[in-house]
């Protein structure tokens, strides 16, 4: 294989597809969920390098022996989309879990950032 | 007296219309032959079909469902996926959910796909795994290519 092949192989490696998501925001923290049909546990990636939060995970369906395409919509197997997380959250406990191919994550608020009521001492 | 504001003749957006329509009838997804019951590309679930010589298989990409009530019928080579799925966002009644992104797809969906005349309705085995809905379907004993030796 020359460079061409090679360059192209990894480049072909790293297309991937958006995957659909819902993000709301409560009092405590967001909660994200995307929706990654096709991903085993093991191919899961979520990485979070400074405010930069990461999901990455490629599609792995069981295939029968000699299976050839007939119809795909599906072409990239593989999804990745990257978040940018605001100061009041909290990355270093992000709750994560993956069940039928929707992932949820769970990101908490600091501590500081949590709403407080303050009382106001009458007199 | 004009259809449309944006439709006079002789306008800028009224060419550009007929230029997009044009090409479209020339070029467009439905101008390329497609089988009766197809929809348009980007309906939900996503599906993706293979074939062996023993078998057809479907996967179906529909996260987040209940695997029992996922219906799947097949129906004189016609096969039906159809199920539900709840939204999982709770709705901002109280004031205090702000709802950021919601792109996730909700409600009941269904879906058609016609499969070749070969398949043996007698053999289908379903499995739904890590939000992939797979379909199998044996291929009756005819259809597969025999060897015919040249005496």
């Amino acid at each position: 294989m020359n460079d061409k092949t090679q360059v192209a192989a990894q480049q072909a490696a790293q297309r991937a597809v958006l995957p659909a998501v819902d993000v709301y925001e409560d009092e405590t923290g967001i909660t994200l969920l995307a929706d990654m049909p096709g991903v085993p546990r093991d191919q899961l990636e979520l990485k979070v390098e400074g405010d930069a939060l990461s999901i990455e995970g490629a599609v792995r369906a069981p295939t029968p022996e000699g299976l050839e395409a007939v119809y795909a919509e599906v072409r990239v197997p593989r999804y990745r989309r990257t978040f940018t997380l605001s100061r009041e959250l909290d990355a270093a406990r992000i709750d994560a879990s993956l069940k039928d191919g929707v992932l949820t994550l769970r990101i908490p608020k600091q501590a500081f950032a949590q709403p407080r009521r303050i009382e106001v001492q009458a007199g | 007296m004009y259809e449309s504001l944006l439709n006079f003749p002789n306008s800028l957006f009224g060419e550009f219309e007929r230029l997009r329509r044009e090409l479209d009838d020339a070029f467009g997804v439905s101008a390329l032959p497609s089988s009766i019951r197809s929809v348009a590309a980007g309906s939900l679930p996503a599906i993706n079909i293979g074939r062996t010589p023993t078998s057809v298989e479907v996967y179906a990409f529909a996260p987040g469902l209940d695997a029992s009530k996922i219906d799947v019928t097949l129906d004189r080579g016609v096969l039906h996926i159809a199920g539900e799925r709840a939204s999982a966002v709770p709705e901002a009644a109280r004031g205090k959910v702000n709802v950021y992104a919601r792109e996730r797809p909700a409600g009941r969906f269904t879906r058609a796909v016609a499969l070749s005349e070969d398949v043996d309705p007698a053999h289908v085995k379903a499995s739904y795994k890590d939000g992939v809905l797979q379909i199998s379907i044996a291929r009756r004993e005819a259809a597969q290519p025999k060897r015919i030796t040249v005496q």
